[in-house]
């Protein structure tokens, strides 16, 4: 078990370097100057220079990379040109926002997919089958921001529920951030909890037919039994791949969703930081969500070892 | 036809597929109006007989502005695929070949690295380079596809280099690229064929993400996801405008879900007859 | 009364019929054997004791368990039923057990489903029933997992959840096809002693004739659905009355008749053969560990010899297959065709090479599903410096597809259209079309019925004379390598442990382990009629 850990940890700090050299090279050499890009043609020389001493763009390729990744250890991404207020800062403050979310539509689309796909493969052929496979069909076609400004028009334009966008904020307390969370979090949860629902249903049919479900059956449980006990924790493995590689979805998708609920998190933070040229923000918005999905792959890497004994045994 | 009793998606899907790319062939040719004309007299229309879908805040014809739309979606969605296909497979035939070897640990870690960059950070990244055109979306989709069919590819391959007429091929003298283009390749291709038309879907919905944004598509080209970002300040008292072209996108994309499953269902039945 | 009896059961899928009037008897204390071929219905007849049956099937008849009429049972009563008065045993060890869950857990649940006890005295009793299947607590703690076990120790957890509760009724359907000779002999073994001092009624099932007869003290034959024929074991072996079974015990015992054309020049010579693994891991704490595959290995075929190689799996004769083929190199030693090395500068030599073929055991996977026969079959050419095209092809073609008993307008037909029997068939077809003179047949019968085993071996008799052919003939199974080899080697653990003339080494082993083989070997009785025989198997059987 020790030895797996260390592994995939070994792996998570590969995947990681590899990251934030890919992330550098797009957005601090592949521009060229950086601090010319960021003040346009007409900058003067010494606003250049007074730009370039302030972003430590005076050194190699490889000090200045080091000094950025060595700056990312420590929580300093740098000070963003536009507002002139460290990046950190900026960052800590939208993703309060933009992880809440996240959080929120994963635990909707788990809480929504688990139950009917157990619902729907326990009845196999059914109408109930048939119905959560024609639902799961529509949300996986339905674009989440369509999806979310439809919401809009019924929820919070016709019957006032909710507010048509905005963030509350959480010092209007933890029910009041919750409301305005919670339409874009259902939007962004519906084609996450569709396909989810799908995988858990073929991964569940799948079990079912295994050889150890018999068995199981031989010795006089009956089906619900051999579902519970034995087929469900087999049939996890698959849907955790399935959750790992969906929070990049989500995260992808949350940035779209901010902008339908003009919600203040990352995804608003970085298409103002395009808008501006702010490449210092762009850069270390990208590397913390790239980082959030290596963590959780990773997650998801000891959450099988959990689940099946055959990686932790591994000696 | 008889391959539709197979298949109960196989239809509609086709169906909804043809109608669009029907559409989107069609608008090379012909459109109801022009949609670069703007005819403010005419702005903001609900649905009528000479606008079947109504006008935008410009007077252009929706009708018209999807058709060309769904040639900008099927276009970025379609060379999307192609470029994770063309890429990704021989990546993957190459690294079932070499299994366990250097070539097939640089292919699996970079596969894994892509992974870690949804097409939305890809798009973010070169938009911010470069700026924003229907290219971006086009490179971020595609990339984004590469690892999908690799990973595919070199799944399925590993399962089959692994029969016994591989090692027949092998035994008659032919080295791994030739057994990876004869007996590989068009074992897979089926799989190949079902997972193309579901990054289809997807490239298209990653598309108009992109456009809705501003990472894609740039007016004057129209595009259906800029069309519902142009809606949405008005969704509360023209809602036509966001109905159609987010109809547009679903419809699209469940046509070609729906023949994904539908080919998956023909092929595979095939496979299974075989096997059995 | 009889423990189960089964009267008049027919049962249909969907509609198709797949049993007809089935009727058997098991006592207490007693073996039943179920003997048929693929497509009997001996499997589903078993299902049908316990009500698992596939989704759309329909019994009638009457199925009688203790004096409880089955078919009229509720599922609740049923799974009451299941295992505490019925026990079963399946083919396949490596999955029938949840890779999730302790041994422990999964033979506890079996005691805790029917049982109102503590999970400590259900876990208490699972050691003693693990004990009864001979896996001792000391060498196997209920913590293991199966993956930590051998096909041999997960059949023995499979049959200590079956026999936990001490049920009545013990069903074993094809317990040992998935295991080597000598573990089968084990299980077998085992599975007689629970009958005896626990008196359990036995129901084990078995395509193959030899591994009941041993065994049962009872005897049904089925073929299509229906019994063909039943009794009392030592007078159903004497005196059998249908054609179809008397035919199966001729085709289990038979020995095609060939004429014997071995040389004295050797063909190929394998001399002091190694072959090491050497096993990566990958990362940090990679490690690298070296495997001996085959260790030393040397021995010579000579021209128009037929070559037997024994041995379980793991043995080494794979990778000793891979090697002679040239697929691989060695790491010591040579190997030499025709006094030619089939290796040479990292490539395979071509002139050796298009001189030896290859059969394999699996008729299914041995083909690309998408090649019509024409294109299977002339593969080989690849190996050819001027490949035969045109008429000259197509003649050869029609000559590969006629030797092996097809059709020539077979080559038209893709791979799926064939039954097993003729699948292997093509697959000889493919390696006699560039006219080698070695062909190695590596468990090329293995995964046939009897009846097809017995043409399809009567065919490479009559090729090998006819076209003067040298086999390396390798199998698992001594009674078909004894049937058409001369010579014999024994090998274990990469090495040969014996050789010498076939019959000599079978019927006076050296070698302790051959010995081994030899004993656990399922072989029918000596003085049955059809032990061994020479006529030709007619088609009737298929």
């Amino acid at each position: 078990m020790l030895r797996y850990f260390l592994k995939r940890l070994l792996s998570l700090a590969l995947s990681l370097v590899a990251a934030s050299i890919v992330i550098f090279l797009a957005l601090e050499v592949v521009p060229g100057d950086p601090a010319a890009y960021m003040l346009g043609l007409n900058a003067q020389e010494d606003t250049l220079n007074a730009l370039r001493e302030q972003l430590g763009l005076n050194g190699t390729v490889l000090e200045r990379y080091l000094s950025w990744a060595g700056g990312l250890l420590t929580g300093d991404f740098g000070i963003s040109y536009t507002y002139r207020t460290p990046v950190s800062e900026m960052i800590g403050d939208r993703m309060w926002v933009s992880l809440p979310l996240a959080l929120y539509a994963l635990t909707l689309s788990t809480l929504i997919a688990f139950p009917a796909g157990i619902w729907a493969a326990s009845r196999r052929g059914s109408y109930v089958d048939a119905g959560v496979m024609g639902v799961t069909q529509l949300g996986v076609a339905i674009p989440n921001f369509w999806f979310a400004m439809l919401m809009v028009l019924i929820f919070a334009i016709n019957l006032r529920w909710f507010s048509a966008g905005g963030f509350a904020g959480w010092d209007a307390g933890f029910w009041a951030g919750m409301k305005s969370l919670t339409l874009p979090a259902i939007a962004l949860a519906l084609p996450q909890a569709s396909i989810l629902t799908r995988v858990m249903r073929s991964s569940l049919l799948d079990t079912l037919n295994e050889d150890f479900i018999r068995t199981a059956r031989a010795k006089g449980l009956n089906k619900a039994q051999a579902m519970w006990r034995h087929a469900l924790r087999n049939a996890l493995i698959p849907v955790l791949t399935i959750m790992g590689l969906q929070f990049s979805f989500l995260l992808a998708g949350a940035i779209i969703i901010e902008n339908v609920f003009f919600l203040p998190g990352l995804g608003r933070l970085v298409f103002q930081a395009i808008s501006a040229r702010d490449l210092i923000v762009v850069e270390s918005v990208v590397m913390l969500l790239v980082f959030a999905v290596i963590v959780v792959n990773f997650a998801v890497d000891l959450a099988y070892a959990l689940v099946d004994p055959r990686l932790r045994g591994r000696r | 036809m008889s391959l539709f009793l197979y298949s109960r998606t196989l239809l509609p899907g086709a169906f909804l597929t043809l109608l669009f790319a029907g559409a989107a062939l069609l608008s090379l040719v012909w459109v109801p109006y022009d949609p670069t004309v703007l005819d403010i007299a005419n702005k903001i229309k609900s649905p009528s007989w000479a606008h079947p879908f109504g006008t935008d805040q410009f007077g252009r014809d929706i009708l018209s502005m999807i058709m060309v739309g769904a040639r900008t979606s099927i276009a970025v969605a379609l060379v999307a695929v192609g470029i994770g296909m063309l890429v990704g497979v021989p990546l993957g035939l190459a690294a079932a070949a070499r299994k366990g070897g250097l070539l097939d640990e640089v292919i699996m870690r970079m596969n894994d690295l892509v992974f870690a960059f949804p097409s939305l950070l890809i798009a973010v990244m070169i938009t911010a380079v470069f700026g924003a055109s229907a290219l971006n979306a086009i490179i971020a989709i595609g990339i984004f596809n590469i690892p999908v069919f690799a990973r595919l590819t070199r799944g399925t391959a590993l399962s089959l280099w692994s029969r016994d007429y591989i090692m027949a091929a092998r035994v008659a003298g032919k080295g791994p690229a030739r057994i990876s283009l004869e007996h590989i390749l068009p074992n897979v291709a089926n799989l190949l064929i079902v997972q193309g038309t579901i990054q289809f879907s997807l490239g298209i919905l990653a598309e108009a993400g992109l456009s809705y944004v501003g990472l894609g598509a740039q007016p004057p080209t129209a595009s259906w996801g800029r069309m519902l970002a142009d809606s949405q300040t008005m969704i509360s008292f023209a809602p036509h405008l966001a109905l159609f072209p987010g109809l547009a996108i679903l419809l699209t994309v469940l046509g070609l879900n729906l023949l994904g499953d539908g080919l998956r269902d023909i092929l595979d039945p095939k496979l299974r007859r075989v096997r059995a | 009364m009889s423990l189960l009896s089964i009267d008049n059961l027919s049962l249909a899928i969907h509609g198709t019929q797949i049993l007809k009037e089935v009727s058997l008897k098991i006592e207490p204390g007693r073996i039943l054997g179920v003997i048929g071929e693929s497509g009997s219905g001996k499997s589903i007849t078993a299902f049908s004791v316990m009500q698992l049956l596939p989704y759309g099937a329909e019994c009638s008849g009457k199925i009688t368990l203790a004096g409880e009429d089955i078919l009229s049972r509720s599922e609740a009563q049923l799974c009451a039923i299941r295992g505490r008065d019925v026990g079963m045993v399946f083919q396949e060890p490596m999955t029938a057990l949840n890779p999730l869950q302790t041994i422990g857990t999964q033979v506890a649940e079996t005691i805790l489903i029917h049982k109102k006890v503590s999970r400590a005295a259900a876990m208490e009793r699972a050691a003693d029933a693990l004990r009864r299947a001979e896996l001792p607590q000391d060498r196997f703690p209920l913590s293991r997992y199966p993956h930590e076990l051998s096909g041999g120790q997960r059949q023995r957890v499979v049959i200590a959840m079956a026999i936990a509760l001490r049920p009545k009724l013990l069903i074993a359907d094809e317990p040992t096809t998935a295991l080597d000779v000598t573990t089968q002999a084990q299980i077998l073994k085992l599975l007689q002693k629970l009958v005896v001092e626990e008196n359990i009624g036995l129901m084990l099932i078995s395509h193959d004739l030899a591994v009941v007869a041993d065994l049962a003290d009872d005897l049904v034959i089925m073929r299509k659905g229906e019994v063909v024929e039943s009794g009392h074991a030592d007078n159903l072996f004497r005196n059998m009355q249908h054609p179809y079974s008397r035919a199966l015990l001729k085709a289990s015992g038979h020995v095609p008749e060939r004429t014997g054309h071995a040389r004295d020049t050797a063909l190929l010579q394998v001399r002091n053969v190694v072959r090491e693994y050497v096993t990566h891991s990958y990362g940090l704490w990679g490690t690298t560990s070296q495997f001996r595959a085959v260790n030393d290995v040397s021995f010579e075929i000579r021209r128009g010899e037929s070559l037997g190689l024994v041995g379980e799996s793991g043995c080494g004769k794979s990778t000793l297959t891979r090697a002679i083929l040239g697929l691989e190199d060695v790491q010591g030693g040579e190997i030499l065709f025709d006094g030619q090395p089939v290796f040479t500068h990292e490539h395979a030599n071509s002139d050796v090479r298009r001189r030896m073929q290859v059969v394999f055991q699996d008729p299914y996977g041995s083909f690309n599903p998408r090649w019509k026969v024409d294109r299977l079959v002339t593969e080989p050419y690849h190996l050819l410096e001027r490949q035969p095209k045109g008429r000259e092809k197509d003649r050869a073609i029609a000559e590969a597809l006629e030797s092996v008993g097809l059709n020539e307008t077979d080559r038209h037909k893709y791979i799926h259209e064939f039954s097993g029997g003729q699948r292997q068939r093509i697959a000889i077809a493919r390696a006699l079309i560039i006219k080698p003179d070695l062909i190695i047949l590596d468990e090329a019968v293995s995964a046939l019925d009897v009846s097809v085993r017995a043409q399809v071996l009567d065919l490479l008799a009559d090729l090998s004379d006819r076209l003067d052919l040298t086999y390396l003939f390798i199998s698992h199974d001594l009674s078909v390598v004894r049937s058409i080899t001369e010579r014999v080697l024994v090998m274990k653990a990469g090495q040969i442990v014996e050789h010498g003339p076939t019959d000599d080494v079978f019927d006076h082993p050296k070698h302790d382990y051959t010995k081994q083989l030899v004993a656990a070997a399922p072989a029918l009785p000596d003085d049955v009629a059809g032990g061994r025989s020479h006529d030709p198997i007619s088609g009737s059987l298929v």
